[in-house]
């Protein structure tokens, strides 16, 4: 049997994060929002509620968005995971960025990261969403600062300016 | 108390022979985990009575949707996502589509699967209103072999099933009949995405349209509009998700009408058995279940 760690045993864990190939030696169910944060300092990735309900700790896995939270770290061996540290900071994000900044899409900043991802999650899937879409993309991932119409103005600026760009580009 | 990874096993075989031989070997003292939706809450909040966990997450064998001529075979460890991505069962089962849809946002709908719904048992679960709707059979394995059951008597009380300590859920079968039923499915929680159910209906109807639905040899046009077929199934209103038997016989061969909507909500309102806790009360609930049958009748009555 493969992956085996038989009474406690902390064991050697690897995959890819933000591209480059990491190696964890930890328990194999240890959240991967902890060895994120704790093991490899990562700590863009929050910790809001902890069961799955604020997406505070999103990242995506193998291109799709999850909560880093419920996840054990095992079941990220050789996976592809990407956080908010490792977004290409041109194109997308700064778009993203410059328009959470615009519009006052952040205040405290627990949930940015993860309204981010989830942002850059939808776009990258559906890049000219409507609004129900962006508030559905955005359902999982909660705020209790702006009211959520600003991150989801920003969205849709961000959206409105990719656009733009791509018919500036032709 | 939070739990210390240090006092827990996990592991991952990779392959579905290796995971069933596993739960053979010492029955009941390992937990399946596939996306964790349930597992790592319970784990989080240090009230993960398991010790023992066996990862199931992405085993091929359980991430298949099968298109059979008469069946889909969806596998147990798909997600909400792969319901909602695959076009026959976007097509043909509408139901599954939207309760996944609104099953947490859409990084639980990413790990969160069918199978972890069904074992899972909570009465506010939300595809299981539609499976039942649905009439799927699972298909459950072990290193025993394999064996199928009925959806609907799958569950035997409150989170109690007939799936053995050995067993897997491999698949759920779902019968390729409904194309021409009329589709329903609402879920009533304070929101949709993150929020459990309070109450939700899924429900399918067959109109007969004067043509071919017609079950006796009467004159068919004399039976235009009346309801050939009909399931009802409610979640969140009594210990295992619940299918309306006394209300669907209140309705078949029947035309809509208002007296007919207000009978079938009554039916509603006493076949169910709701309790009072932390989400809401029996008596809400029995008002909202009664509502959602006659908005249900209402709009089958309008789309013809």
């Amino acid at each position: 049997m493969t992956d085996s760690s038989r009474g406690r045993a902390k064991s050697k864990i690897s995959f890819r994060l933000n591209g480059k190939l990491v190696t964890v030696e930890t328990y194999p169910m240890a959240r991967l929002l902890d060895v994120l944060r704790l093991e490899l300092g990562l700590t863009g990735t929050k910790e809001g509620c902890g069961e799955g309900e604020c997406g505070s700790c999103s990242v995506l896995m193998n291109g799709m968005l999850v909560n880093s939270c419920l996840i054990p770290v095992l079941q990220a061996k050789d996976a592809d995971i990407l956080t908010i540290e490792g977004l290409p900071s041109d194109g997308r994000l700064q778009k993203l960025q410059q328009a959470f900044l615009d519009c006052g899409g952040a205040q405290c900043g627990i949930c940015t990261p993860g309204m981010i991802l989830a942002a850059h999650h939808l776009l990258s899937k559906n890049p000219q969403p409507t609004m129900e879409q962006i508030r559905e993309g955005l359902a999982g991932n909660l705020c209790r600062c702006t009211g959520y119409v600003q991150i989801f103005e920003a969205v849709a600026k961000a959206a409105r300016r990719e656009r733009q760009h791509e018919s500036e580009s032709r | 108390m939070r739990a210390n990874p240090a006092d827990y096993e996990l592991v991952a075989p990779g392959n579905l022979p290796d995971v069933l031989s596993l739960l053979a070997k010492e029955p009941g003292a390992w937990l399946p985990i596939a996306g964790g939706t349930d597992v790592m809450v319970l784990y989080a909040a240090g009230k993960l009575p398991a010790r023992k966990l066996v990862s199931i997450w992405n085993l091929p064998e359980l991430r298949r949707i099968e298109v059979l001529p008469a069946e889909v075979h969806v596998g147990g460890a798909c997600t909400y996502t792969d319901l909602q991505e695959h076009v026959i069962i976007r097509r043909e089962f509408p139901l599954l589509c939207l309760a996944g849809s609104w099953t947490g946002g859409i990084a639980n709908q990413n790990r969160g699967t069918i199978g972890g719904n069904i074992a899972n048992a909570s009465p506010a679960g939300d595809s299981l209103p539609p499976l039942l709707a649905y009439e799927a059979d699972l298909l459950l394995v072990s290193a025993r072999g394999e064996r199928r059951v009925p959806y609907r008597s799958f569950h035997i009380g409150y989170r109690k099933t007939q799936l053995g300590p050995d067993e897997l859920i491999r698949a759920v079968c779902l019968p390729r009949q409904f194309s021409k039923y009329y589709a329903y499915v609402r879920k009533v929680g304070t929101r949709n995405a993150q929020a459990i159910a309070k109450v939700s209906l899924a429900a399918l109807a067959l109109i007969n349209d004067g043509a071919n639905n017609h079950r006796t040899n009467d004159d068919p046009a004399n039976n235009r509009g009346v309801i050939e077929d009909v399931r009802l199934a409610m979640g969140s209103v009594a210990p295992v998700p619940l299918r309306l038997a006394a209300t669907e016989k209140i309705l078949k061969g029947k035309r809509v009408d208002s007296q007919l909507v207000r009978l079938a909500g009554q039916a509603a309102a006493s076949e169910i058995l709701p309790i009072d806790d932390i989400r809401s009360t029996a008596r809400y609930r029995t008002a909202v279940a009664a509502n959602l049958v006659a908005e249900f009748l209402q709009r089958l009555s309008a789309a013809g």
